[in-house]
């Protein structure tokens, strides 16, 4: 950044006027020195004056210690406005200014400094933590080599719109940074990092800069959808005292932006397809972005007594109504309404990992001349580069716009156009529905009983022995990595939007550790229990999230899925070996080599224990599991973290 | 790999089997559950053959397989989901044994006997 104020060039470092730079300078001094003379000419410019010399080639000058106060206090301000309650981060020194306000200046509350170990960890837990409670939180990474480890949890957050603010420490003045270190660690456009998957980036060059761009970066990821935002703060700008240029310095009001509904005309024209549907189908996978978004779709769906099919990306329709339906619904419709679906390719067409040759296939899985209908906030910030915008669908009726938003229109349209001559039909659609749902719900048990007493652990009996030990409890099943076959949501009787937070949104390995201690801090506050099943292979990418969730007294149940493997690529590395005709070299594992996490067998309970967690484990024996878990709980209702290590079947 | 079998649950019953409409071979679940590990079954299906809603489709192997003229021909020669697998890698005893293995597992309870499903609505 260039100040303003010139007088702030050489102030701009306190303890930098390198020895590093003193060397250089007594190099280049001597070759002006040792120039031949030569007859006068006319100068095409003026040389330099001895002062400009100097301070050109020169040491910098030390600066004095300016008075005033320091541009991080007035940032401290301008966050606070904001009301951000936590700021998980891992330290670094391109942000120290900001952080010793943030501690000092602004007291360590809102935002509270929390101490994470991974900036991965660190945004993941913001991840969570808006899931679980609406609100954003912020954190600090360092310029480069901090934002590369945030990037994957940016990503995720970002395919899973969620909000998360993000400030990147940055030096930017090549002049006046430390040498060394921290210049490795700066760079001249550090958003470049995410600007791919970032709904806005800015680098402020003033106080009032940053002013204005935290406000608006806070708008911004706050305007469904939702997404993550990024700031590059330069280093000094952090450090400066404030200069207020004539104008006093003001903190911009914040006023959150309205979320953006469908055009009435298309409103209008999807209610009127719908009611005249014969087997209209409902498909959400972001839709219900609260409670209210929750009541909607069940408004919408009754009115309609048509099946939906929840993706789950959100708890967006209770698990306990009947018109809460298996996928396989939609090859039967006539009409299916997607909303917020991050793929609706994949909704109606299936691919085929196989084939002939090995290669895949798509085929259909919806009838001809089934009409489709979407609407996706996700329209109005797709970006080129990353393809999480999937293949591209070809839709009847395409709202760009916010689906909870635009629900109370579309069913208020839907009222009107569902002719009288078609309520009895309506009806009586609902009632075969119902008996299909409870002959489904029976399905769902018997197939849970199978494997029940078997060793390792089936995923069905680990899902009900965590159920059967919580459900009394306020429980919000705060992240399930790993995939246990997606019992919880077909077993767990789930009605409330915080009871399943979804998952990962990009599939980033490493999101569920770190966004359950985020969601379980929500949840801490908001008074409710927090669960999650945990797997093997997610906890090791950055496992010193569990020494934050002691370091602050996060409760959190966690219960290990350890399947003891990457069993994702355990079948990828199967199927190619088949394909090919070759038998898969699994050398002393289980799993083919470079898949299996065993040998030795990782005793997750103890680095859990050694972080500070209540934790038992490994549990093989389905009959000891029910008493571990309820000894978890007890712990977890004192407030502290457990954790329990289960060897499960894979899936 | 030998820790986990420590803990696989079914019992195991070599024996000889008759499979199919009358044809009589000789085949030992003992070895098909090893056949069954080591060929890499149990990734989708599970080690006792349950299945999974994701990566079986729901399917179920034991109890109560398929007749196995339909079973081998399915292995053989699936170009859906499933890999196949052919005799390069898979030989027809193995898959024999495989098949004896999952006829071996007992039928577990219903979920009616067990109250976290019985009394779970």
């Amino acid at each position: 950044m260039t100040p303003k104020d010139p007088g702030l060039k050489i102030d701009r470092r306190k303890f930098l006027a390198g020895a590093a730079v003193a060397g250089a300078a007594t190099t280049v001094m001597p070759h002006a020195e040792a120039a031949p003379s030569q007859p006068a000419a006319r100068p095409s410019a003026l040389p330099p004056s001895a002062r400009m010399v100097a301070a050109e080639t020169g040491t910098p000058e030390m600066p004095k210690n300016k008075q005033g106060k320091p541009g991080s206090d007035f940032m401290v301000d301008v966050i606070k406005t904001l009301d951000i309650k936590y700021l998980p981060c891992n330290a670094a020194s391109s942000f120290r200014a900001l952080h010793e306000s943030l501690i000092d200046y602004g007291g360590d509350k809102t935002p509270q400094f929390m101490t994470c170990l991974h900036e991965e960890s660190a945004v993941g837990m913001a991840h969570g933590y808006f899931k679980a409670s609406g609100k954003p939180l912020m954190t600090l990474v360092h310029g480069t080599v901090g934002l590369q480890h945030a990037s994957m949890a940016i990503y995720n957050a970002w395919c899973d719109r969620v909000p998360v603010i993000v400030v990147g420490g940055n030096d930017l003045d090549a002049a006046y940074r430390p040498p060394g270190v921290p210049t490795f660690h700066s760079a001249q456009d550090i958003n470049a990092l995410v600007r791919d998957f970032t709904k806005w980036d800015d680098t402020p060059v003033s106080p009032q800069h940053f002013a204005q761009s935290f406000v608006r970066m806070y708008r911004t990821a706050m305007t469904p959808p939702y997404g993550p935002v990024m700031m590059s703060l330069d280093a000094g700008l952090q450090q400066e005292p404030v200069h207020e240029m004539g104008e006093k310095l003001y903190i911009p009001r914040y006023v959150p932006n309205s979320a953006p509904a469908g055009d009435m005309g298309a409103v209008k024209e999807a209610a009127r397809m719908l009611a005249n549907a014969e087997r209209p189908v409902i498909v959400v996978d972001r839709a219900a972005r609260t409670q209210k978004g929750v009541d909607l779709l069940v408004e919408l769906a009754e009115l309609l007594q048509a099946p939906v099919v929840d993706q789950q990306g959100r708890m967006n329709f209770p698990k306990t109504h009947y018109l809460n339906r298996p996928a396989n619904v939609i090859s039967t419709a006539d009409v299916i309404i997607g909303m917020e679906l991050s793929d609706f390719w994949g909704v109606v067409n299936g691919y085929v990992d196989n084939g002939d040759h090995g290669i895949g296939f798509n085929e259909s899985k919806i009838k001809s001349g089934t009409k489709l209908i979407s609407i996706n906030s996700v329209e109005l910030i797709t970006k080129a580069n990353y393809q999480d915008f999937q293949r591209f669908q070809v839709v009847d009726v395409s709202m760009p716009a916010d689906a909870e938003a635009t629900l109370p229109a579309l069913i208020e349209a839907l009222k009107v156009a569902i002719p009288n001559d078609r309520k009895a039909a309506i009806a009586k659609r609902g009632e075969t529905i119902r008996k299909a749902s409870a002959e489904g719900r029976d399905n769902v048990r018997k197939a849970a009983a199978i494997a029940w007493d078997a060793s390792p652990i089936s995923t069905a009996r680990l899902t009900m022995e965590i159920f059967n030990a919580i459900k009394n409890e306020d429980w919000s099943l705060v992240a399930s990595e790993g995939n246990v076959s997606n019992w919880p949501n077909r077993l767990w009787p789930m009605d409330k939007h915080y009871q399943w937070l979804g998952r990962s949104g990009g599939y980033g390995v490493g999101y569920g550790a770190p966004a359950s201690v985020g969601a379980a801090l929500a949840n801490r506050d908001l008074g409710r229990f927090s669960v999650s099943i945990q797997s093997d292979g997610d906890l090791m990418y950055a496992p010193g999230v569990l020494w934050t969730a002691a370091k602050y007294k996060i409760p959190l149940l966690a219960v290990m899925h350890n399947n003891r493997g990457y069993h994702q690529e355990v079948m990828h590395i199967q199927r190619l070996a088949n394909f090919r005709d070759r038998v898969v070299n699994k050398a002393s594992d289980l799993s083919p080599i470079g898949t299996a996490i065993e040998g030795p067998d990782i005793e997750y309970h103890k680095l859990a224990e050694s972080m500070g967690w209540w934790a038992k484990g490994p549990i093989k024996d389905p009959a000891q599991l029910g008493a571990a878990i309820k000894e978890a709980v007890a712990v977890v209702k004192s407030g502290q973290p457990a954790l329990i290590n289960v060897w499960t079947q894979p899936r | 790999m030998s820790s986990m079998r420590v803990y696989f649950s079914s019992a195991v019953v070599a024996a000889s089997l008759i499979f199919g409409a009358g044809a009589a071979f000789a085949a030992s679940a003992e070895k098909g559950k090893a056949a069954f590990v080591s060929n890499g079954c149990w990734q989708c299906h599970g080690f006792d053959g349950q299945g999974s809603a994701i990566t079986s489709n729901g399917k179920v192997l034991a109890p109560d397989p398929m007749p196995y003229e339909t079973f081998e021909a399915f292995v053989r020669g699936t170009n859906r989901a499933m890999p196949p697998y052919r005799e390069a890698i898979l030989s027809k005893v193995d898959l024999e044994d495989i098949y004896a293995y999952l006829q071996s597992i007992p039928a577990g309870k219903s979920f009616k006997d067990i109250p976290m499903l019985s009394q779970h609505e």
